[in-house]
């Protein structure tokens, strides 16, 4: 079995982009995404390069799944919605969205799930803080950290909207 | 349901590839093949077009020989329409473009 090693890292659900180029950054230095857990990332040695990684907000679906590895790719593993997949380089380029289109229904499916998140931390703190529950705090806390994060993936999207004037 | 906007290359190929029944694979293939290699349809791209293809009736499941993982998808009679519709909006494209610069590659 292949050498392998665990890093606990956090990356906030705004910054996938960034988690998955530090996946890419591992594997060519020859650590290749082997496992997911909460804030764990479990690597495998490999040949430096050997693998594309690639991450998605998806609803659990084993069809995807099944799609994903009729064309090659492995399934890694999945946190919360958020699923890991690997693929071989040699196998060719490999990306999840080919179009300006999906990958602006991928950033308001994060959007739309960030707000649903935040809308009910906001609605618990404020029930909370009504009652005399100082918990309620935290929820109001989370709820405006999450809208932050909200605002995040609206700059993406607008960054992209940007792209797609004047063309596809 | 007539449709006023024009198709992206993602959703045209598509159709096109399923002018006969594919798998997802195989529209892979055909899309990469019928353009020569410039249009690569990625796996979360052509899933999340699929979707909504069958929610809008453009295309249907066929319904699966029993085992079979692979599901294989076809047109349906208004996902024809709305390629022959965008064929019709391409060629006007084409025409205006080619009277006004002329149809010469030297042009």
């Amino acid at each position: 079995m292949a050498e392998r090693k665990t890093i606990r890292k956090w990356f906030w659900v705004w910054d996938f982009d960034r988690e998955e180029r530090w996946l890419n950054q591992m594997a060519m230095q020859g650590w290749a995404l082997a496992e997911v857990g909460f804030c764990r990332y479990t690597f495998e040695k490999c040949e430096p390069g050997e693998y594309v990684v690639r991450l998605q907000m998806q609803k659990n679906d084993p069809d995807y799944v099944a799609f994903l590895e009729e064309i090659g790719a492995e399934y890694v593993g999945r946190i919360v919605q958020w699923i890991y997949v690997r693929r071989r380089a040699e196998e060719g380029p490999f990306e999840l969205f080919s179009d300006t289109q999906s990958r602006l229904d991928h950033l308001n499916w994060i959007a739309r799930m960030l707000l649903a998140v935040g809308l009910m931390n906001l609605v618990i703190g404020v029930v909370n803080a009504f009652s005399g529950n100082a918990v309620g705090a935290v929820n109001v806390a989370l709820a405006t950290l999450l809208m932050y994060g909200l605002g995040r993936i609206h700059g993406k999207v607008e960054q992209l909207e940007q792209q797609r004037e004047l063309t596809e | 349901m007539n449709n006023d906007f024009a198709l992206t290359e993602s959703t045209y190929y598509i159709l096109l590839s399923l002018y006969e029944p594919q798998h997802g694979y195989g529209i892979m293939q055909r899309t990469e093949e019928l353009s020569g290699g410039r249009v690569r349809l990625a796996a979360g791209t052509l899933y999340g077009a699929l979707s909504s293809m069958s929610e809008k009736g453009w295309i249907q499941l066929l319904p699966g020989e029993s085992g079979g993982r692979k599901k294989e998808y076809c047109l349906t009679a208004q996902g024809l329409l709305a390629l022959k519709n965008e064929l019709d909006r391409l060629k006007e494209l084409v025409a205006n473009g080619e009277k006004i610069l002329g149809g010469n590659d030297n042009g």
